[in-house]
Parts: structure tokens; sequence; C-alpha cells
């Protein structure tokens, strides 16, 4: 059994079918990328697979474990996060604060023990901050620790983004877009810190247009239009798949 | 290190210099501070002066309360004068009717005021905005109404009067002997340290992350509906603990001491002073309380020209007067800080 498994999700809204009977596998430790054409549902899966929505048909099974139809907070603990498209940052919290938020999930001192500052809310804090600092060298962005998260450029933006995310302790990482708005060089150094990621363990899903990033980095690629899947593969096979090529640039029916 | 870390982060103006005065010198000027407040009794102020004092000490305990559901949360309430009341009545009745001490009756004032906090907190979740103040509105109103007609109990529109000072082992605190004064300071101290506690903790980031974004704060985890509710019954409980200070303060309640005015007037102070900071309450209710004192010689002009300051405000400093981010670096726990030193 595959470490996530993705059975036949369906999402309908009111007669628009926004995701039809989409299907994947991932394994432990893979950089998986989703691309489709604008509008093909996407981030309509991300959202099924983060209990944004809720799916109308169909089986998530994370670890052998049924995730679908359950609650966000339910979802990040069981050890699945994501950024998000259009950048999601708490702008006025610094950027140390913003990751601290990703740590709750696994923070477990009560609301009595921060009231009266016990001893466990000490050491827990401390613990989490130590760990949320951590984080950011990894991705580079200690020096900007004590900023707040809306003056940061918008690469590291998006880097603040993922350490969020990395924060919850999540096994699966989600990535929106995460090359959108990037120059070359931005993106060259996130395909960088992605293979970092994987290298360390993480399992990698990302939404992505850039194709130049996505095959490079992709281990396995799935493609959907109109919200079906309608190709998967190695990268090299989807970039000469003739139903991907005819969904990007429209192609030309043979039997009309 | 630290002097490194400074010029990493350095902010520069007239905050930066101000803030890193205060923080080098943090003891001595909240030493200056406290004994300042605690020899105001012995200056000779007359007892108008006093009283004015107790009232700015009141009403920073009601921006905080507010200031939880307002300013962290983004939660606009409307009503607080309700909760207010709620306080004020029930610490009032409790000690009239059955005699019980300041303190018993002080925190079932507040306890009831939070238990309405959960009643209005609850169905009220998924409204915000606009559609929230208009609730909050409502409920200001019904506890009023409440007040006014519920008459076996709370003597209706002639409202509650000779309610008795607080008194500890036999020794009654009033204005004359100043233990009226003390104990305000000794609620406001609470009330502050509370305030900071919660909000320097996850449950406080919990707060702000809604306040800035509900869906990323809901993709990390929190749960928005029970935070939303606690934030409610944490602000209505500091406003109910205000309420039941009140009542004895003055002596005399009834109706129209819980208007829309009251609401309005806590709104002003959290927004004048600065939302989402402690420091803002204080300063606001300063402002707001002793405004309308000096300005006596405008007379009925005076509230136009509150208003006018109001707006003025708004156009040029819609954060409020003290409504600054800090820019000094985030503290991090001592614990966390030996750590990090140990490791690099």
């Amino acid at each position: 059994m595959a470490y996530l498994e993705v059975k036949g999700i369906t999402k309908q809204f009111g007669g628009l079918v926004a995701v039809d009977d989409v299907s994947f596998e991932v394994e432990k430790g893979e950089i998986i990328s989703i691309i489709g054409p604008n509008g093909a549902g996407k981030t309509t899966v991300f959202n099924m697979l983060t209990g944004v929505y809720q799916i109308d048909k169909g089986e998530i099974i994370f670890e052998g474990q049924p995730i679908h139809n359950k609650t966000p907070r339910e979802i990040v603990k069981a050890g699945i996060s994501r950024t998000f498209q259009n950048i999601r940052l708490f702008g006025n919290m610094r950027v140390i604060e913003n990751v601290l938020v990703g740590t709750q999930i696994r923070t477990e001192y009560t609301f009595f023990d921060s009231f009266f500052r016990t001893g466990r809310f000490r050491r827990e804090e401390s613990e989490k901050v130590v760990k949320s600092v951590r984080i950011l060298e990894s991705i580079g962005l200690r020096e900007r620790m004590d900023d707040y998260a809306q003056s940061l450029p918008y690469g590291e933006q998006r880097k603040l983004e993922i350490a969020r995310a990395i924060a919850t302790d999540a096994k699966i990482i989600l990535l929106d877009e995460p090359a959108a708005g990037m120059n070359p060089q931005e993106s060259e150094e996130l395909l960088q810190f992605i293979r970092k990621l994987r290298d360390k363990g993480y399992t990698i899903i990302l939404i992505e247009h850039d194709m130049s990033v996505v095959m490079n980095i992709s281990d396995r690629i799935y493609v959907i239009d109109h919200g079906k899947r309608i190709a998967h593969g190695l990268p090299a096979e989807i970039a000469n798949n003739e139903k991907v090529i005819e969904a990007y640039l429209g192609g030309v029916k043979k039997d009309a | 290190m630290s002097d490194n870390k400074n010029k990493e982060t350095a902010g520069s103006g007239f905050i930066y210099h101000m803030e890193l005065f205060l923080e080098r010198y943090k003891l001595p000027v909240s030493a200056v501070c406290a004994l300042v407040l605690l020899a105001v009794p012995f200056m000779g102020f007359s007892q108008y002066i006093m009283r004015i004092l107790i009232m700015i000490g009141v009403y920073t305990m009601l921006g905080m309360g507010l200031n939880i559901l307002t300013g962290y949360v983004g939660q606009l309430s409307l009503g607080h004068a309700g909760f207010f009341g709620i306080g004020a009545y029930t610490g009032a009745l409790l000690m009239l009717r059955l005699g019980v001490n300041f303190v018993f009756a002080a925190i079932v004032g507040a306890c009831l005021a939070a238990l309405c906090g959960l009643l209005l907190g609850l169905p009220t979740l998924r409204l915000k905005g606009t559609y929230l103040a208009i609730v909050t509105l409502g409920f200001g109103e019904i506890a009023r109404m409440v007040f006014m007609n519920w008459a076996p109990v709370t003597n209706g529109t002639l409202g509650l009067k000779n309610i008795p000072r607080p008194s500890f082992f036999g020794f009654d605190l009033t204005l004359a002997n100043h233990g009226l004064y003390y104990l305000m300071l000794v609620l406001v101290a609470l009330v502050t340290v509370s305030c900071l506690a919660i909000i320097r903790s996850k449950t406080g980031r919990s707060f702000i992350a809604i306040k800035e974004d509900e869906i990323a704060a809901t993709m990390m985890g929190i749960q928005i509906t029970r935070s939303k509710v606690l934030a409610f019954v944490i602000s209505a409980f500091i406003t109910g603990l205000a309420g039941s200070f009140y009542a004895p303060l003055v002596g005399f309640i009834d109706p129209n001491s819980f208007t829309f005015d009251v609401s309005s007037l806590i709104i002003s102070i959290v927004i004048l002073g600065g939302m989402g900071t402690i420091r803002g309450m204080f300063l606001g209710a300063v402002v707001l309380i002793i405004f309308p004192e000096v300005s006596r010689f405008l007379m009925d002009y005076r509230f136009v020209v509150y208003g006018i300051i109001l707006v003025v405000m708004m156009r040029f400093r819609p954060q409020g007067v003290l409504g600054w981010k800090s820019q000094m670096p985030y503290k991090l726990p001592r614990l966390a800080r030996e750590e990090l030193a140990k490791q690099s």
C-alpha cells in the first residue's frame, strides 16, 4: 500500500464537477507534481487533501488511515501541511512568530499553564522557539526572524510559508505554486531547497506552472485537465505525451 | 551578541530609541511609575480628582477587556456595556441583598459576565464585521432592557442605591481613605498581567493569527471556533470584573449607567490607544476620561470636539496613538536563549 493513496475523489459544486474521479499514489520520499491548465482542478485537489472541502466520492488514505472528510486540524495532526498559491502569512506577526504558530499543533501546554507560567509552559515554549529558529536557519531566514512577515521580499515570504508548514511536523508538504512570481535565480534556489527537504525525508506534492521547475524536480507527474486525470508518468514521458500537449496547447481533433 | 543583533534589525527614529531606552532602563522606569502611582493619594488631590483617576482605572480595564476580542482576534463588539452592566448588577446585588464580601461578589459578577460571553459567543461564531456588530449591539440593548424590566431583582428604572463599599476585615475602602484607589491599582495590575500572560503564549498567537488570516490559521490547525469563544469569554470576564468594581465605587447604578454610549466609549479607548496593544488602553482611558472633564468650558460643544478628535485620529493615525509595532528584536524565552547560545 502506498504512503498516500487517493482513490477516485470527486468534488461537485452544484452542477459543475470540479474534480472527477481522480486517483493518485504517493510513495514516501517522492516529489510528485500535479500539473494542468488553469482551472483544471489542481487547487481543488489540494483543498480536498487538506480538509478545506468535503469530498463527494472516493477515499484518501494516509499511512493506512482514512483522512478524507476530516477537519483541517486532524489532517495537520496526521502530518499533512500546505502552503498557499497566494501567500497567506500572518503579515503583522514576526517571522519567528509565524513559525511558532506552525508548531502549535504539537504544543501540549494548556491555557492554565500559560496563564500561571508553569515550568511546563516555559520548557515547552523554549523548546518550540529553539525548533523554530532551527527551521528558519535551515531555510536561510534566521537573520530575518525578528522582522515582520509582510516586510519580507516575495521570495522569502514563500520560504517562510514553507517553514511554517514544516513547523507542524508535517510528513507530506503540499506546495501550491511555490515558484509563482519568482525570477529564474529564485526558483533555482527553491528547487535546491525542495530537494534538500526530500533528502531529509519529507514527501512533497507540488502544483506548478513553471515547466522548468516541474521537469527538473519531479519524480513523477500527474496531469489533470477539466477535473479529470489525463496522464501520469515520469517527466520525460509527460513531456512527450500527446494528450498533455493537447491540453496545454489545444489540439486539432483527428476525426473531425 | 545582543549588540550585533540590534544592528541587524536596527530600526530608526523616535519610537525605536524610546523602546531601546525603555528596554535598557526597564527596572528603574517601572519602579518610578509604580512609586508615583502608589504615592498619588499623598499628593493632596481633591476627591473629585481621585474619583477621575479611579474611573480611568475602570475604563482601562474595560479597554483591555474589549481589546482581547477586538484588538487581537478582530471581532468587533458594540455591546460591551451589557457585560459591564451584568458584572455591576451581579456584584451589587450580591453585596446588597446577601451581604457577601466584595472579592466573592466581584468573582461571581465576572464569571456571570463570562458565562453570558460564552452564550453570546457560541451562536455568533460565524459572524464577523458588521453582522457581529449588530448582534452585539442587540445584546447590549437586551441586557439593558433586562436591568430595566426585571424589577423584582434589579429594582427597574429606580436602580440600586446604597451599594456598600468593599470592605476587608471590617475596614471599609472609601474614596476618602484612598482604599478604593489602591483597590483599583490592584485590579488594573491583575488584569494587565493576565492579559500579557494570555497574549504572550500560544493562545495569544492563535488570536492574532485568526485576525491576520483566518484561512491560514485554520490550515495550521488552530481551532477557530474554540479560540473565538475563548476570546469572548475572557473579554466578558474582564469587563464584568470592571463592572463589579464600578458598582460599589459609584454606589448607585441604574439601567442608564450601561447605555450604548458606554460601549462606544470603550471602543473609542481601544481605537484611540491602539488596537492590539496593552499600553494603548492606558493612554486611551486617560485621554477619553479626562477630556470631558477639562473641556467643560466648551459646554455643549465638547462632544463635537470629541467627535472631531476621533475623526482626525482615524484620518492620520488609524493604528491608534500608541499603535506602533515594536522594532525591538523578538524576545526569546530565557531557556531558548541559553540553548541557542550553547549550540552556536
